[in-house]
């Protein structure tokens, strides 16, 4: 099941750039959230600073605190261990290329010591059936390729990737920005479905993706939380002027 | 990102509005002088117009449809769009009022001129000057002068149940009198019919500038 993450006083730098500023925020547990803004407006910075991958460069660093279902992730944890908790998906699909689809999806599982044939053999079944991807790759599970595959079947590997170490919260980054709108439907699709199950943290520059997923929708500009409601409210009648703005694309 | 485009379609939409605007209220003036001066010919340009308004209607709505289909529009822009497609229907039926009070001016000249104890030209006047109040707001994107005009509909519906009461005594009191005065009473029912269509139009204009949903005299935003 999915978990409440709550975000305080989160500030965030790259080197001396300030990306992130006094960011404060409650993503509700088995939601989706969409994050719309402007390119650099720190949107990606803040979904990496929630699974700890913000510090993976050597100039990051951030305070604050983000908490998960209570669990502090900068002092309760390793980023390790949050990073298994808090699985993401990135703009273009990833999967490792030599590897087939069975092994992409179990790498995860064996990464962590995982080598029970028969668990990782319904972990994957699972993992994939949850991606929408099962019915079209079963067959072929160990013959083919995670790169052969489509842009559209990738990004779904690469969910069922995510989900297989069995996460609490899905970061997604634009992940149907590279895709047709056919595998963009199916991704949006499998986001409403794994929302019961999951938290879910999508970014994303289509706007009209926010208002079809999410029922809370964060607007960030210049590394700050503008405006944060129900997607319904973002969408129809914005409180903050420069909400409107970008939203009917008056700048950006 | 900036859609200049999208910017100049949403203009040219407002500019349809306001063209099938000047034509509704053209056709309620025409309407009133012909019930003022019995003049027929009045009447045929009030008949004439209704093909145009609904034209115009029609290529309204398409204008509107494509840019919902095309543009994916939001916030402001959407309750704008939403409010163009209301107050058109509106309009389109203040034309058709117009129409409604030629008919019945014509169905007049069949009886002998009587003084009946209404004041239709002043009943219809206020009807169109909330039209016109009503359209003024959504030109200049002004919430409180839609407001404004809704509490004007109370007046319009004040003295049409006065008309309504006067013309039912004549009625009992006079007998004879009872075709031109059920005359009178239909046409009476065609302002009162415009007010609300002007109150609707305020209301879209709120809806469109505030984001807050005053129908029904519900408020939600």
């Amino acid at each position: 099941m999915g978990v409440d993450i709550l975000v305080e006083n989160l500030n965030a730098w790259y080197g001396s750039t300030h990306t992130l500023q006094d960011i404060n925020l409650h993503l509700p547990a088995n939601h989706a959230t969409a994050l719309i803004g402007p390119s650099g407006c720190g949107k990606s910075t803040f979904v990496r600073c929630l699974n700890r991958m913000h510090e993976t460069n050597p100039s990051a660093r951030a305070t604050g605190t983000v908490k998960m279902g209570g669990l502090d992730i900068y002092k309760d944890a390793s980023p390790v261990e949050i990073r298994r908790r808090i699985g993401m998906v990135f703009q273009r699909p990833n999967p490792f290329p030599t590897m087939s689809i069975y092994d992409n999806v179990a790498s995860g599982l064996k990464l962590n010591g995982f080598r029970n044939r028969k668990v990782l053999d319904e972990v994957v079944e699972r993992s994939l059936k949850q991606s929408a991807l099962w019915d079209e790759v079963k067959d072929d599970l160990k013959k083919k390729s995670g790169a052969s595959l489509s842009g559209g079947q990738q990004q779904r590997l690469c969910i069922a990737r995510a989900l297989a170490v069995d996460p609490e919260v899905l970061l997604m980054d634009e992940p149907a920005s590279a895709l047709d709108p056919v595998s963009t439907s199916k991704i949006e699709d499998l986001i409403f479905q794994l929302k019961s199950q999951y938290t879910i943290v999508i970014v994303t520059h289509n706007m009209q993706q926010a208002a079809r997923v999410a029922e809370n929708t964060g607007f960030f500009l210049n590394g700050k939380m503008i405006e944060f409601d129900s997607t319904h409210k973002i969408f129809t009648n914005p409180s903050d002027k420069r909400t409107e703005d970008y939203i009917t694309g008056r700048f950006g | 990102m900036v859609r200049i485009k999208f910017q100049q379609n949403l203009d040219d939409l407002k500019e349809r509005l306001l063209v099938m605007a000047g034509m509704a209220e053209q056709a309620i003036q025409r309407a009133i002088e012909a019930y003022r001066t019995r003049d027929m010919s009045v009447c045929e340009l009030v008949f004439r117009s209704e093909p145009a308004i609904n034209r115009l209607e029609r290529e309204i709505d398409q204008m509107a449809l494509d840019l919902l289909a095309m543009e994916q529009p939001t916030a402001i822009d959407l309750r704008f769009i939403l409010s163009v497609i209301r107050i058109n229907a509106d309009l389109e039926r203040v034309g058709d009022q117009a129409v409604n009070i030629a008919v019945r001016v014509k169905e007049m000249g069949t009886y002998a001129n009587v003084d009946l104890p209404v004041d239709i030209p002043k009943l219809a006047s206020l009807a169109a000057a909330m039209v016109r109040k009503a359209l003024q707001a959504f030109i200049e994107a002004d919430a409180d002068l839609a407001q404004s005009v809704l509490l004007l509909d109370d007046q319009v519906d004040e003295m049409n149940d006065a008309a309504f009461e006067a013309l039912s005594q004549l009625i009992k009191e006079k007998p004879e009198l009872t075709p031109p005065s059920l005359n009178a009473l239909i046409i009476a029912r065609n302002p009162e019919r415009v007010g609300d269509h002007a109150t609707n139009i305020a209301e879209d204009v709120i809806f469109w500038v505030r984001g807050a949903d005053v129908r029904h005299n519900m408020s939600t935003t």
